[in-house]
């Protein structure tokens, strides 16, 4: 069989590769959706032996940096979104711009991540660096910290990666955007979506417990 | 031989260390694993060693701790989860399918050399001075009081973890996507079923360790109480998240091997699989029941009797998909033309090991049992009976089996045999006792003991002799036949599947031309031309 230089040897076609490729990302998001799953879990047990403490603590969380965090990130995955739907060799040029976009809102939400991390950072609410809390329930108050920190580092690690891919497709739909960009760019945009997901879960985890009743 | 092959495509270094092909993958995983194998076994050596004799003659308890740490990390993350699935369903995969590679070769590469990093890190945490917390990082040892190099040790089997991901996922969408045309799901050989199965663990439950090992080195960099009952941290939550990977683990370690014994059996026995669904769909529910049975680790921890009593219950409901394979295998030989051939061998010593040590698995499941049981040598015989009698005897045979594929040699018959031979006894003289001293109460990880139990012991240090001698063999004649062995004939065994079509060593790509696949497999023909009795 003679060397094919638009796919791989080990595909059929190009339908072939792209979904192959696709079903390869979705496997991907599996592993993913466990890799957190297990921090959820352990956050959810914690919350559970500890409801008030964990409430309190929801309260010093910033929430207006958090739900900005989340529009932001909400917007970006709708460029990305917006960007697979349009994606061809025509429209390369708004399509390197909607990414780009994108990946600036990414860089804004870490932006965001970061004065939100510094504020608790001078409230003296960073476990094992400075924690500090009086009262009652400091010790579930610095277990909720812990996995506030563990959590959203984590995420914010799968956004530095997001915003590496998003650029780099950028850069790539600049030039000479093929199908197998496309396919590229699918794959990208279902990782990007899935860590929007997962701040959506942490949002309604880190934010919101303790809100509705002080 | 005058046909290209991938082995002789090209000779470079960048040729082997930047490959995207999955047969020289297979070959740089192989190497690798026999060299973590060595190292594991070298601790096991010692270990076996000091225990010959009731008193401390050889090591401290503190280098005691750390042999057996090393041994169990070593073991379990860097030779039996990567070693069928790794050596042999990286090689095999595509051949089987009937395609040209995985669907990601390069994944495939970069898993490799993860793996490696891992390898390495863990190694580093070893020779810097070890680990001291067993294989199992229990808190809160492992993260307030453990004086050694636990976050290395964590982060080199971490890193491991990804290598186990990529090859999963790799897996899954290869079966998914690549099988050649007329290759549907009841025509697949078993042993893809049991490496689907395998991979759909690998991809679901390694992220749980990977987030578990990742809280308990923030725990120790930090010193911040994840699991520290002090600040109202829960040492169990580790466990149940440690367990909830590490007994589909279990899995990843057996299930492959039986895939690779519906193999030898069929062939060997020149008859279909028996029930070959059935023994389909059991590799499926062991996986999937698999992750529901994580609490019969911890019987003993406090947790709830309720939990206890649904773990055990699960536990009994899981030994019935192993129990179909077992008959299963059974039937086959039924009125089948048997060969004792040496891969036949292993696959037979495989049935009567894995049956030893999946009913003294369902002992264990028995609460009353296990609370006597807990933390003696009866555990380490039954796990050992499982990981090595079982996985490593298959890893051999399908080593066997597939080797004339691999290499395009055949190998000596006789020594084959006899070091099948050797490892089945000096298996049962090493493990067996220990199922004896744990039920009289000698505990493990103990380097000293009463002096009632030194029979026992020295029985089970001689066949570790005798074991490690049988391991050492094949070095010897396959590394011989390597290089001098008689060339191999494209299908030796004259057997259907589709990785026998092609020429030993296979070229490149695999095919010359794309196979079509219009039948069930197992179609073997009764006569069986077995010819290489000598090399």
């Amino acid at each position: 069989m003679p060397e094919s230089s638009a796919f791989a040897p080990q595909y059929a076609s190009i339908p072939h590769r792209d979904h192959t490729a696709e079903l390869g990302m979705w496997v991907f998001i599996a592993t993913e959706v466990l890799l957190f799953g297990g921090l959820i879990l352990a956050y959810l047990v914690y919350r559970h032996a500890f409801p008030q403490g964990f409430a309190e603590a929801s309260r010093h969380t910033e929430i207006v940096i958090g739900t900005a965090n989340t529009a932001v990130l909400l917007t970006s995955s709708f460029l990305v979104a917006w960007a697979v739907e349009i994606f061809s060799p025509d429209t390369a040029r708004i399509t390197t711009w909607l990414l780009m976009g994108a990946a600036c809102l990414g860089l804004a939400f870490i932006a965001l991540k970061g004065v939100e991390y510094s504020r608790e950072y001078g409230e003296h609410l960073v476990p094992g660096i400075d924690f500090q809390f009086a009262g009652p329930r400091g010790n579930s108050i610095q277990l909720f910290f812990i996995f506030y920190f563990v959590a959203t580092a984590v995420h914010a690690l799968h956004m530095l990666i997001g915003i590496g891919l998003l650029i780099a497709l950028a850069m790539i739909c600049r030039k000479a955007p093929t199908t197998r960009h496309h396919t590229a760019l699918h794959s990208a945009a279902l990782y990007w979506h899935f860590v929007d997901v997962v701040w959506i879960f942490l949002f309604a985890l880190i934010y919101l417990p303790g809100r509705s009743s002080s | 031989m005058s046909e290209m092959n991938y082995l002789t495509a090209d000779y470079t270094l960048k040729s082997w260390f930047l490959t995207t092909d999955h047969k020289r993958i297979a070959i740089l995983y192989f190497a690798s694993l026999i060299f973590f194998f060595f190292i594991g076994g070298a601790a096991a050596t010692a270990i076996r060693i000091e225990l010959a004799t009731p008193q401390a003659d050889l090591v401290s308890s503190d280098i005691y701790n750390r042999l057996f740490t090393m041994h169990g990390i070593i073991m379990v993350w860097f030779f039996l989860i990567p070693s069928i699935p790794n050596t042999l369903g990286n090689f095999i995969v595509p051949l089987m399918i009937g395609a040209r590679d995985l669907a990601f070769p390069r994944l495939n590469l970069l898993s490799w050399y993860i793996f490696m990093l891992g390898g390495c890190t863990t190694l580093f945490a070893i020779f810097a001075g070890g680990i001291d917390t067993g294989w199992t990082f229990y808190t809160p040892f492992s993260t307030l009081y453990s004086n050694s190099y636990v976050i290395v040790a964590a982060a080199g089997v971490f890193i491991a973890g990804f290598s186990s991901i990529l090859t999963g996922l790799n897996f899954i969408v290869t079966i998914h996507r690549l099988r050649a045309p007329g290759l549907t799901w009841y025509r697949l050989p078993l042993f893809l079923w049991s490496l689907y199965a395998t991979s759909v663990i690998l991809v679901l439950a390694t992220p749980v360790l990977a987030i578990t090992l990742l809280l308990i080195a923030t725990e120790r960099f930090f010193g911040v109480g994840i699991f520290d009952p002090r600040i109202g941290g829960d040492p169990l939550l580790f466990q149940h998240l440690f367990w909830f990977y590490s007994h589909p683990a279990v899995y990843i370690m057996i299930l492959p091997g039986m895939g690779v014994v519906n193999e030898l059996i069929s062939c060997y026995s020149r008859k279909q699989v028996f029930g070959y669904k059935f023994v389909a769909w059991a590799s499926l529910a062991i996986a999937a029941v698999g992750f529901l049975v994580w609490g019969h680790h911890m019987f003993v921890s406090g947790q709830s009797l309720v939990a206890s009593l649904v773990f055990s219950f699960m536990s009994f409901i899981v030994a019935v998909p192993s129990a179909i394979k077992v008959f299963n295998w059974t039937a086959t030989l039924h009125k089948g033309s048997i060969h004792f051939d040496a891969p036949m061998l292993y696959a037979l010593a495989f049935i009567g090991l894995f049956t030893i040590g999946g009913l003294t698995g369902l002992f264990l499941a028995c609460l009353a049992f296990d609370v006597h049981a807990t933390d003696t040598y009866f555990v380490v015989a039954h796990f050992h009976y499982i990981m090595v009698g079982g996985m490593v005897t298959a890893y051999f045979g399908g080593l066997h089996y597939w080797w004339p594929k691999i290499t395009g040699r055949l190998y000596s018959e006789y020594w084959a045999r006899t070091a099948a031979v050797l490892i089945f006894f000096g298996f049962n003289l090493t493990f067996f006792p220990q199922f004896i001293l744990g039920a009289e109460g000698m505990p493990r990880r103990y380097h000293v003991y009463p002096p009632e139990f030194q029979l026992w012991n020295v029985l089970s240090s001689g066949g570790a002799v005798i074991l490690a001698v049988a391991y050492l063999m094949p070095l010897f004649y396959l590394g011989y036949s390597a290089f001098f062995g008689r060339r191999a004939p494209a299908n030796p065994w004259n057997a259907p599947g589709l990785e026998w079509q092609t020429s030993s060593p296979p070229p490149g790509f695999n095919f010359t031309t794309q196979p079509v696949v219009t039948r069930a497999p197992y179609q073997y023909n009764r006569d069986f031309q077995a010819e290489p009795q000598n090399a």
